[in-house]
């Protein structure tokens, strides 16, 4: 549909200003700031422990149900301040989606999987043909179209984690977080993952945190680089890939360490 | 499959036996068997005395077991003597105490696990619903006298008794909700929250689904206990000799294992039978509502988690 936007006019859908995040005394994530472009998919990476997770979830204010965790900083969606005092978390969470680390369908049958998240929030369209709609973006319409009704726990691994995308797409957001999507399974359904991580990017921006270089070597646009909570370099996945500019990056991609 | 095992080990030791190592070796093996042996054993000693239980009281009572066991009131002859009352009694009872205890106390288990903040009053009062869960049930009874029968003046009736024994199971019910609760898993909370779901709309729409066979099991089991109670409602003078059915939540009323209290405890031989005869009648009834318990429980579960 666009693929020329984020050619044409590179349009920032997501900034992050020095964003801090403390969990108790301890602070996870130091002054972290970037701007993600309109329809690309950027990849997270760095060493476990080293907070990619944690902003990720500061995106969409996941982090609220961490009694302990506090946020400073501005996270800018479309010139709006997610932080800001006017901001409802669950009216935002509607327009940002996130796809988890394990894949977890709600214990109901697939159709009604895609279903609850539109529903609660007031959908009261066609639901079959919103059904239809999101599982096909997902590709997985043709293997589960004549099970509709059957539980999601049927489902393998790859399928269930393909449900939860497009359980996410269905609510029609226009940001995807994706918290290491692929960690939870075996090869094959990683591939399949990441084929559509790739076709999806042209209708959603993808921020997916991943631990497999070569998987974001793969499917992003741009790589960011994170380690001991701080930011430590980002560009153009090829140039960060090839010819990291900072000797910490240099030494985790090559794997030295991680 | 015991069995096998127990030849498994006795092939598999004579390897090498000449030095210290392998004799503790067999040892251990030795030790390993008689602690199957003795497990086997106590399973055994506690199936005994209940098949033994069973077999005394099917032997006692079921000679008894006639259609006009169940269509009559009971009697001075024990002849003519029936259930009628006391089986109208416990289903009302029944039904009475599910409806105060069960929404009140699922909806408490929900407040706790979901709402309650993580305060000191809060762990005062979870830590009082536990011992109210142990609490004798004759405490319940004397509580239910001096608030239900005297305080609010229901004097003997139905609604006194279901009230009491309400209160009796209310701290059971919230505990085992609250478990059914907890067990839901985080990830499946979030999933719904990322959705841009309320609470209400994740504790509704997501977690009680999720824990409702967990919720219904131990709801089933708290009802099956306070079917069986007999010493709160005889502290609150349910009777034991009563010629009527039951209409309306104001009438006087008696249950089941009142009845057979009242029949064993009398001097006659036939009476005991009775008594035998209506035992297997709750036996029946409190095996029906565990089956329920696990078909229900088999029937949600199609959707595991």
């Amino acid at each position: 549909m666009s693929a020329s936007v984020n050619k044409s006019e590179e349009q920032v859908i997501l900034e992050v200003r020095d964003l801090d995040v403390f969990y108790g005394q301890k602070q996870a994530i130091h002054s972290v700031s970037m701007q993600i472009k309109k329809g690309t998919v950027a990849a997270l990476i760095g060493p476990s422990g080293c907070g990619k997770s944690t902003f990720l979830r500061s995106l969409n204010r996941m982090n609220d149900f961490v009694g302990t965790a506090k946020v400073t900083g501005d996270v800018l969606y479309k010139g709006q301040n997610l932080y800001g005092k006017k901001v409802d978390p669950v009216e935002l969470r509607s327009q940002i989606g996130m796809v988890f680390q394990k894949p977890n369908p709600f214990p109901k049958s697939i159709y009604k999987n895609i279903t609850w998240g539109p529903k609660v929030n007031g959908f009261d369209g066609d639901t079959d043909l919103l059904v239809e709609k999101s599982l096909k973006r997902a590709s997985l319409w043709d293997e589960v179209k004549d099970r509709l009704h059957d539980s999601a726990f049927d489902l393998s691994g790859g399928q269930q984690q393909r449900l939860c995308i497009a359980r996410a797409i269905a609510m029609n957001p226009d940001v995807i977080l994706m918290d290491e999507p692929c960690s939870a399974l075996d090869p094959r359904s990683t591939q399949g993952i990441e084929d559509l991580i790739s076709e999806l990017k042209r209708r959603y921006t993808i921020i997916i945190v991943t631990h497999n270089m070569q998987q974001a070597g793969r499917i992003s646009d741009e790589t960011y680089f994170f380690h001991e909570g701080h930011l430590v370099e980002f560009g153009e996945t090829k140039q960060i890939f090839t010819n990291p500019s900072k000797k910490k990056t240099e030494d985790y991609i090559t794997g030295r360490f991680g | 499959m015991s069995g096998t095992l127990a030849k498994e080990s006795m092939a598999a030791k004579p390897v090498i036996q000449s030095t210290k190592a392998s004799r503790r070796v067999s040892r251990r093996k030795l030790f390993d068997r008689c602690f199957y042996r003795l497990c086997q054993f106590t399973v055994l000693l506690a199936l005994m005395s209940l098949v033994t239980l069973i077999g005394h009281i099917l032997y006692e009572g079921i000679s008894w077991l006639k259609i006009d066991f169940f269509l009559n009131f009971t009697s001075r002859f024990a002849e003519q003597a029936g259930i009628k009352a006391a089986i109208f009694g416990s289903v009302w009872v029944l039904f009475l105490t599910s409806a105060f205890a069960v929404p009140l106390g699922v909806s408490a288990a929900i407040f706790l696990e979901e709402y309650a903040p993580k305060k000191k009053w809060v762990e005062w009062v979870q830590i009082n619903i536990g011992n109210l869960a142990g609490m004798p049930s004759i405490v319940y009874g004397l509580v239910g006298l001096a608030v239900f029968v005297r305080y609010f003046n229901f004097e003997r009736s139905l609604l006194a008794g279901s009230l009491t024994l309400g209160l009796l199971i209310l701290p059971i019910i919230i505990i085992s909700s609250q478990e059914a609760i907890k067990a839901v898993p985080l990830s499946l909370r979030e999933a719904a929250y990322a959705l841009g779901a309320r609470k209400w709309q994740v504790v509704f729409g997501q977690v009680l689904p999720a824990s409702l066979p967990g919720i219904l099991t131990g709801v089933i089991l708290s009802i099956s206990r306070a079917i069986g109670e007999t010493a709160p409602l005889i502290v609150i003078g349910a009777l034991s000799f009563v010629a009527f059915t039951p209409v309306s939540i104001w009438d006087e009323f008696t249950v089941l294992p009142i009845q057979i209290y009242n029949w064993a405890s009398k001097p006659q031989e036939e009476f005991h039978h009775l008594a035998a005869a209506a035992i297997i009648v709750l036996l029946v009834l409190l095996f029906f509502m565990n089956f329920i318990a696990i078909y229900l429980r088999q029937k949600y579960q199609r959707y595991k988690l």
